[in-house]
Formats: structure tokens, sequence, C-alpha cells
């Protein structure tokens, strides 16, 4: 992994950062860069409400609040930033002010390199709208002032559309970090996570070679 | 959240009758549906703090249960019904959750804005 400046990480919701990118995260936090998470929403919709259910459309907000605190904890983020919008509506929202809003993140870190969604490529309308708007603001910058992107994309079709990933970080050294970041996301996690585990434990080569690599592809402008 | 029971659930709706309600109404598949099964048709709808006021409201079934709102110009309705609230504001939460405890569907009636 190259050695960054400071990291800006933006993801519409609670538990974005945890699937893909924790280990990375977590890569750079332990070896001293700095990491800001800008997260636009409190994942307000989701439809996990926990199992047996222990939140309600209403506390899910408070509960996932907590939990992304608890994962930033996990992976030595010190500056968490909740962006104040509503789960499943980014897409709504003015496209040149949503930018600009990014634009106003960006110039007060001064990132080295910024990992978002590739528009596009990220399925769910959230994470598509805030990787255009990110992709925008970068945009509107000057050339030489831009920094690096790296985009996640997990689309079915995006390897056939933007080919294979360009960089691939094995975060096999932080393993238990990520692992511990997916499990903080408690009301959206406990099913899945307690499978991981016990694939892990029996050392599942797919499921090893998901957790240990992350892939991102750099945003070529 | 509890199950529902029909005659709790139908005493909240009565209470709010005839009252100017904050409705939140929901439906969702959840936005991975059609990435998981390209053959799944996604669809949705939402609507929070709707201003209305209705006559009568119902609970029918025999579970998951059907609620339905029946105002002097519309209806408001909801179906997949399972579990049922009244929260520390007083707001009825109603919610669908399905066989693997994901919310499908949820009908909230509150006197302030949610």
């Amino acid at each position: 992994m190259e050695k960054e400046r400071h990291v800006l990480v933006v993801f519409p919701h609670p538990d974005d950062e945890a699937f893909g990118v924790s280990g990375t995260i977590a890569s750079y936090t332990k070896s001293g860069i700095p990491v800001t998470y800008a997260c636009l929403t409190l994942g307000e919709m989701g439809r996990n409400m926990g199992n047996p259910p222990f939140a309600t459309r209403e506390t899910l907000p408070q509960i996932r609040k907590k939990e992304l605190q608890d994962a930033a904890d996990v992976l030595g983020i010190t500056d968490l930033r909740m962006l104040g919008y509503r789960d499943k509506t980014v897409e709504f929202e003015d496209e040149a002010v949503l930018a600009a809003h990014m634009g106003s993140i960006i110039e007060e870190v001064k990132p080295s390199l910024i990992i978002t969604f590739y528009p596009g490529y990220a399925v769910h309308p959230d994470h598509d709208a805030t990787g255009a708007a990110v992709i925008k603001a970068v945009k509107d910058m000057p050339e030489n002032e831009r920094p690096k992107v790296h985009c996640v994309a997990f689309s079915n079709n995006c390897e056939e559309e933007i080919g294979q990933a360009d960089i691939v970080n094995n975060v096999s050294d932080v393993a238990d970090l990520k692992l511990a970041a997916i499990k903080a996301h408690v009301s959206q996690t406990q099913l899945m996570a307690a499978e991981m585990e016990e694939q892990l434990k029996n050392q599942d080569p797919a499921v090893m070679a998901r957790i240990h690599n992350e892939r991102f592809w750099t945003y070529k402008f | 959240m509890e199950p529902v029971i029909i005659d709790h659930v139908q005493k909240e709706l009565d209470r709010f009758a005839q009252k100017k309600v904050y409705i939140h109404l929901e439906t969702t598949n959840g936005a991975y549906a059609s990435h998981f099964n390209e053959s799944f048709f996604s669809s949705g709808a939402y609507i929070r703090n709707a201003l209305l006021q209705y006559e009568h409201g119902k609970i029918t079934g025999n579970g998951p249960f059907r609620v339905g709102l029946k105002m002097s110009f519309g209806w408001v309705y909801a179906e997949g019904i399972t579990h049922f609230e009244v929260d520390d504001k007083g707001r009825l939460l109603l919610a669908g959750h399905d066989f693997s405890g994901k919310l499908a569907v949820s009908l909230q009636l509150s006197e302030q804005p949610f």
C-alpha cells in the first residue's frame, strides 16, 4: 500500500465501510495515517432489525449511530462525520449541492486519497449517488490538486465494463480488526458475522480470499 | 416490538381516529433484491409525515395482518403486518417482518411529526 498523507472515506451507510474497506482503513490508521470517514446517512431505512428484532424503524438510527461510532473506534478512525442525509434519498438530493458539500469536506481535509463507491457500479442508488457526488467534486478541482480516488465496485456487470480492479490490498494482518468492525454493526451483521467466523475457522478459501483482499478501481478522470 | 395482539392494535387505531395524524408508510424489498436475483422485480414505496385524518381504522386477518384507514376522501392500507409497539412517545408503530426477520412493510401513526 502506498504511503498517504490523509485518507478520506465517503460512504452513505454505516457498515458500507465494514465489508470491503475496513481492512484497508485499519492498515492506514495502524501505520499512523489519519483517516476521516464521512458517512452520509444513519441507515435509517435498513431492513435488518436484529434477530430477534430489537430495533424499530424509529430506534434504528440511534442504534446504527452507536454501531458506527463503535466500528470507527475499532478501526482507529478519529475523525468521524455524520452528514445528516436520509437513507435511500441521497439520489434525490440536488446533485450540485451535494457535490459542493463533498467539495467543502475535501477542501478542508485535503486528503491525498479518497475512497468511495464507483458511480454506476455500486448497486445501491445511495452508493452510486454518493460516488457520483465525490467524483464531480474532485473533477471540479484543478487537475494538479486532485487527490487519488479509489472506488469500490461490486455490481454484477462491473468487471465486464470497467475491467479488473487495479488495486488489491492484502489485509490479512488486520483481519481481526476487520471482523471486529463488521461485528460492531450488530443490528445489520449478527447473522452474517457468525456465519463468516465459522467459514474462517474452516478456512473456506473463497471466504478467506474475500476477507483478506480488498479491491479498488482507481478512478480515471 | 411484539407480535400483533389484534385487540390491542384495534384500540390504538381507535385512539388516533378522527384526529390529525402523521403517517409513515413504507414497503420495501431491499435495495439488493435485484442484485442477488436478477429476475426479481424490485419495488417499494415510502411516505413520511403525511398529515391526514381518518374516520375509522381496522386491523383484520389471521396473521400476518392487514390494516386499513378509511378517510372521508380516500384510504390508507398496509398488508403483512406482524409486529406492533406503542413507543415512549405514544406513537403506534406497526411493522411486517419477513420470514428472515427483515422489515418488509411499516405503517406508523403519530400526533407529532416523525
